[in-house]
């Protein structure tokens, strides 16, 4: 059966360019970049070019990359390096409600350790504003750590102004820019970040090796003690396969930065408008403009997401939803009840995410699954025509009587 | 996986003598079933229900373990039935069987107080998804 990956926010199919040069590396470029011989020589060529790309991406020094073992582990080393290197002078940190939870429970861990987090409140769209940031500083604030795009919802937060605020405090910034990365034009220099997290595997590379941008005379304990490798903030010798694959990764998201950003957001579009044209009842979640150019996010009232996901999934269709059943726990996402969504509306999400090789054909065939599953699941569901009145389903759209309509 | 995918006597009876709601949305799974009820055996059972896939498999497999039998025999169907008859159920997904067995026996009380009939013997195996809380906390990461 065709299968449809609409699941890009999770992760990515890795391009065959970045695989052909992790192969290389692999199978070719086995020198310990730490040595003196020829092998070493060209193995630490291959991990500098790596990081010089990764650098170009987001407008940093090449020295100001670390490279990781993901975007989860770049996250913990900048809170709780930071935490570590500035918590004698104040034990405050500012994040969001939103973040993804390699921010929210490392702040959990360190509110443990006596540190202060304050987790500002976001508005129906996700968006917390550099007023509310400005508004959290306190004296003995270390550290502002704020996503740059949303994994759940898209929503892009408005980081250069947040940036603005901490540069004119002399507060450090941090952002989690794991999904915005290759999606969004990043400047560190003009954003004043200070630190930046990224991952391979977002942006069609493997999985298991990322980057923290760290920069330049920003004090941090290492997270790996040992030979002194990453300028000594992560010793162990080198993933270079891994780096390699990163910096490749980076490199042709870069240069197929507008292209891919222009094909995503018209099929994107185009997904959303066939959404509200085939379905009624159904919420548009994350901002409409201030979004990931590859990201939907919909709650589709009346039913509850896993059961959407396992039907898509008997369908050939891979998506993800906020609602509790899929997210391990019992309760549903944490980003969506932020937003102030119910937690009915919170259980019933959708979030379809697109990537350069998505096609139109692709989106046709969702569009042509989607309807008659969450028609079936409605028919199933107690709540559904109790609160969506005696009108039937889908005339709904056109009943001028109808109390809630076509929400966009 | 096939009581999901095609899952059993899905609907509403317009006449039922019996009618039992269980679950709030906030937990995500409310449940909904109706008995019809002939000579004291349920002859005709129907649900609805708002929830994830393993919800919709226990309220459907409920249904049938309960179709043809008497109440006296249907209201001590537990919770560990309905999952035993979809070959067990990861600990998570639990309390959607609670509920099934649950929305059964809430179909059945109504049923009673209709009649005017005793109903304290029936014993409830999750009380308004009481048992939805103790498997956040548990489950939680």
């Amino acid at each position: 059966m065709q299968r449809v990956y609409l699941d890009n926010a999770a992760t990515t199919k890795i391009d065959p360019r970045v695989l052909e040069a992790m192969t290389l590396a692999l199978r070719d470029n086995f020198g310990n970049p730490s040595s003196i011989y020829a092998e070493a020589r060209t193995a630490k060529k291959s991990l500098e070019e790596a990081r010089a790309q990764v650098a170009a991406l987001i407008g940093a020094k090449t020295e100001e990359i670390i490279f990781t073992g993901g975007g989860s582990e770049a996250d913990n080393m900048a809170l709780r390096g930071i935490a570590e290197a500035y918590g004698k002078k104040g034990g405050h940190i500012i994040t969001s409600k939103v973040e993804h939870h390699a921010i929210i429970h490392t702040c959990e861990y360190l509110q443990k350790q006596g540190f202060d987090v304050t987790y500002l409140p976001v508005d129906e769209f996700g968006l917390t504003t550099p007023e509310e940031v400005k508004a959290a500083i306190r004296p003995d604030t270390i550290l502002i750590s704020i996503m740059y795009a949303n994994n759940e919802v898209g929503t892009i937060m408005p980081i250069r102004e947040i940036g603005a605020v901490a540069r004119e405090r002399k507060i450090l910034l941090h952002t989690d820019a794991v999904q915005a990365a290759g999606h969004i034009d990043i400047d560190v220099e003009r954003d004043n970040i200070d630190l930046l997290s990224l991952t391979a595997h977002k942006i069609h590379g493997p999985k298991g090796v990322g980057a923290l941008y760290l920069r330049k005379g920003v004090r941090m304990p290492p997270l790996i003690h040992g030979g002194g490798q990453e300028r000594g903030f992560r010793a162990g010798t080198e993933n270079l396969p891994g780096a390699v694959a990163l910096g490749k990764a980076c490199e042709l998201a870069a240069a197929g930065f507008e292209k891919n950003n222009a094909h995503m957001k018209k099929l994107r579009d185009y997904l959303l408008d066939g959404i509200f044209e085939k379905i009624p009842y159904v919420k548009l979640n994350g901002h409409p403009e201030k979004r990931l150019s590859n990201n939907v996010n919909v709650s589709i009232r009346y039913i509850e997401g896993e059961g959407m996901l396992l039907r898509l999934d008997m369908d050939g269709i891979s998506a993800s939803s906020g609602s509790a059943c899929t997210s391990g726990s019992l309760d549903p996402s944490h980003v969506l009840l932020a937003m102030g969504l119910d937690h009915a509306t919170a259980h019933g999400s959708l979030r379809l995410t697109l990537s350069p090789e998505t096609t139109k054909e692709e989106i046709d065939y969702l569009l042509e699954k989607l309807p008659p599953i969450a028609g079936f699941l409605r028919e199933m569901s107690p709540v559904y025509k109790a609160e969506a009145g005696a009108c039937g389903r889908q005339e709904l759209k056109n009943c001028a009587a109808c109390p809630v309509g076509r929400e966009k | 996986m096939d009581h999901f995918a095609n899952p059993r006597n899905v609907g509403e009876i317009a006449d039922a003598d019996g009618v039992g709601e269980v679950g709030n949305p906030v937990c995500g799974d409310i449940m909904k079933f109706f008995i019809k009820v002939d000579n004291g055996i349920i002859t005709d059972i129907k649900f609805k229900t708002f929830g994830c896939g393993a919800a919709i498999a226990t309220s459907s497999i409920a249904t049938e373990l309960a179709r043809g039998k008497s109440i006296a025999e249907a209201q001590k169907l537990t919770n560990k039935a309905v999952a035993e008859a979809l070959d067990g159920l990861p600990p998570v997904k639990m309390h959607c069987s609670n509920l099934a067995a649950d929305a059964l026996k809430a179909a059945i009380i109504d049923y009673k107080k209709r009649r005017g009939l005793d109903y304290s013997d029936i014993r409830m195996d999750d009380d308004e998804c009481g048992g939805c809380e103790s498997a956040c906390t548990g489950h939680r990461h």
